[in-house]
């Protein structure tokens, strides 16, 4: 085995990595502030994937284009699913939060199999076929401008939540439920615009992932699934887990698929997930409870 | 008006039941006389749905083109089981709830070989369609035939072909690296393969590596750089259509252009969705597999069929799988024409005494052998040639010559 097979895969792998870990960060971010757990995120990136290709095959849009637009309609989506739908679920039992995000998801998926039928689909713009070389070393373009659009993505959100003042009243009703509404913090609209924030996080991460695999109505819960194990591996509710998460998933599948068997790349990703719940339950970077 | 229930015209309703119990079983035998219920088990949606909805095309076209070639009446009775083995058994137990004489299916092996359990549980027939796997005819099953060769025979004439290929374009590779999908049809070829090649010194190249990869694989980065590490001067593929066309794209990412890429006795490359998808990039990809006779009267009255009612399609997108689920339906119409009645052991029976000699694929008649298999299905070398399909080997049945090693995919 060469130098150059394991720096290209390895570069592969980190490369789709970093657009899993955007498409965790939406579930990571919903969580650590709602402290709900979105069941139909994939469902959710899958619906972004749709229109993106839709918007494609109608105007040309180019997907990095796209993102602007599709994420704009999930941020209002999220926000009404959450103000309309999610809200009154937030204080009753899990189970119940589990089974109604559930059905949105099977929704989903029946609407998507409804308007799109099962066929694949994808979008073929120039640049998707063609690599960057620098020796024996390849860059796929489209990966390489999706893993630059996630961490830019990524960033943007880290400075909101960081540095304006709705994102710091976001952090604080995660932090403190009760403290927050004493001071005055409308929770329940804060809590639909992190809903809506998460959900134009997922629209990106679609909008990119297209660029990468074609999509069917059934892909949802196989990427609900990832993104569980990565929020879980990364930390639950930790912005930078989910990223590293995302990495971390994306490479360790990718070293799996070349040092032991393609077909055995879910199982490392798997162990992994295991070994961090009996080591380090609270994820990588996640605090303890 | 009253409402109430007198013990005459409780009576009267009693007898009535009675008699229309009674009288039952004799309009069902009447019915079954008339037309044969034919459940038909395809993968119409999930990562085989564009293979199913291709064969669903053949079992829809057939109830027509057959009632004028014997006068048999049928009914279809269609179920989609959404690529996945266990909903393909429940869909197989609800045909025969739902009143099925008989089933086809199911374009798959795994799922084959399900339904193949739920037919022979229930004692009734089970045309299998296409599904190359050996085991489904080799458990003794009773209820159980199928007009597909084996994953052997298909590997076998398959890799024939390929000593034919090398001879008539003068060339000679010496490695191949062999990708195959790690369902039940991948391993089985996979198996043929490994068991036919020490066997088959005439053919110049060596595998220097097998890589399974899974078919609903969303991505094949890491599957693409190991056989393109290989160096291997072709690359031998068992796939199927959406995981050919990520292989074929990630080819291109890689830069990665062996002298061609060949099938050996698989679906995929020469399907209408690998055209659509891959445009340009389709072009020069080879399968050796069974395909129709196009100069047969049954080929041009199935083709006058499918145009009429698929007049934006193309047949030759959909010969295989056209072909063989239409035959298994001529298969079932033969047999009751014959036996007179569809009740099932006789249809049965009858299936099983099957000798048709006019037919669409080709190869010899249509007949089933005591493990209930249809021996000496011939197939043909496929290349994708100006987007289309096109019989290349045999060459007394070419429609071009072939070409391999193929040009690099910026030329094509």
């Amino acid at each position: 085995m060469t130098w150059d097979l394991v720096a290209n895969v390895a570069i592969a792998g980190v490369l789709t990595g970093l657009v899993y870990g955007l498409m965790a960060l939406g579930l990571s971010v919903i969580f650590g502030v709602v402290r709900v757990v979105n069941f139909a995120h994939g469902e959710m990136m899958t619906i972004a994937m749709y229109a993106t290709v839709a918007l494609f095959a109608a105007w040309r849009i180019d997907p990095f284009l796209a993102v602007v637009p599709v994420a704009a309609a999930f941020f209002v989506f999220g926000y009404l699913l959450q103000a309309r739908l999610i809200n009154p679920f937030v204080t009753r039992p899990e189970h119940s939060q589990f089974i109604l995000l559930l059905a949105v998801a099977i929704i989903i998926t029946n609407a998507l199999m409804v308007s799109f039928g099962p066929d694949a689909r994808n979008v073929q713009v120039d640049y998707q076929l063609e690599s960057y070389a620098i020796g024996p070393i390849l860059f796929d373009k489209a990966r390489l401008y999706a893993a630059g659009m996630a961490l830019a993505a990524s960033a943007a959100l880290f400075a909101f939540f960081r540095f304006s003042l709705t994102g710091k009243a976001i952090r604080a009703c995660a932090d403190n439920y009760l403290g927050a509404k004493v001071v005055g913090l409308d929770v329940k609209r804060y809590y639909a615009l992190t809903f809506g924030l998460g959900a134009a996080c997922v629209a990106v991460a679609g909008c990119m992932m297209i660029l990468l695999v074609d999509v069917t109505p059934i892909l949802g819960p196989a990427y609900t699934l990832l993104a569980f194990v990565i929020v879980i591996v990364g930390g639950l509710g930790s912005m930078g887990g989910a990223l590293l998460g995302g990495v971390l998933i994306g490479l360790s599948e990718a070293l799996a698929g070349l040092f032991i068997q393609p077909s055995a790349k879910s199982m490392i990703s798997f162990g992994l997930l295991i070994l961090v719940l009996l080591f380090r339950p609270q994820g990588l970077l996640g605090k303890k409870a | 008006m009253s409402s109430q229930i007198t013990r005459r015209r409780f009576n009267a309703a009693l007898a009535g039941a009675g008699l229309a119990a009674a009288l039952a079983p004799f309009g069902i035998v009447r019915a079954q006389a008339r037309k044969v219920r034919i459940g038909v088990i395809l993968p119409r949606s999930g990562y085989l749905g564009f293979l199913g909805q291709s064969c669903q095309k053949g079992a829809d076209l057939a109830p027509a083109v057959i009632k004028d070639m014997l006068g048999v009446d049928i009914e279809l009775m269609n179920a989609d089981f959404e690529s996945n083995v266990d909903t393909a058994r429940t869909r197989a137990e609800r045909l025969i709830q739902e009143g099925a004489n008989v089933l086809i299916g199911a374009f798959d092996s795994g799922a084959s070989a399900a339904i193949a359990q739920v037919a022979e549980q229930r004692g009734i027939p089970f045309v299998v369609n296409i599904a190359a796997a050996p085991q489904i005819t080799e458990q003794g099953y009773k209820f159980t035939v199928r007009n597909f060769p084996t994953s052997v025979d298909l590997v076998r004439n398959g890799l024939a072909l390929i000593g034919d290929l090398f001879q008539a374009t003068n060339t000679a590779p010496r490695s191949a690296v062999f990708m195959h999908v790690n369902d039940t049809f991948g391993q089985a070829n996979a198996k043929a393969i490994a068991a036919l090649m020490p066997r088959l010194t005439q053919l110049p190249f060596k595998i220097v590596e097998t890589i399974a990869y899974d078919p609903a694989a969303k991505d094949l980065t890491v599957e693409v750089s190991k056989a393109k590490a290989t160096n291997a001067d072709f690359l031998l593929n068992v796939c199927r259509v959406q995981d050919s066309i990520i292989l074929r794209r990630e080819m291109v990412k890689q830069r990665w252009q062996p002298m061609g890429i060949i099938g050996p006795g698989n679906p995929g490359m020469y399907e209408e969705q690998y055209y659509k998808a891959l445009g340009k990039l389709s072009e020069y990809s080879i399968s050796n597999v069974p395909w129709y006779h196009p100069k047969a009267d049954i080929t041009r009255a199935v083709e006058k069929q499918f145009l009429k009612q698929n007049p934006k399609d193309k047949p030759m997108y959909h010969a295989l799988n056209v072909g063989f689920t239409f035959e298994s339906i001529l298969i079932i119409a033969d047999a009751f024409k014959r036996a007179k009645t569809a009740d099932p052991k006789a249809l049965n029976d009858a299936i099983h005494q099957t000798d048709i000699k006019n037919r669409m694929m080709l190869g010899g008649p249509i007949k089933f052998n005591a493990k209930g298999q249809v021996e000496g299905i011939a197939s043909a070398c496929i290349q994708n040639l100006n987007l289309r399909p096109t019989v290349v080997l045999p060459a007394n049945a070419a429609e071009a010559k072939p070409v391999f090693p193929v040009p690099g995919y910026k030329k094509a």
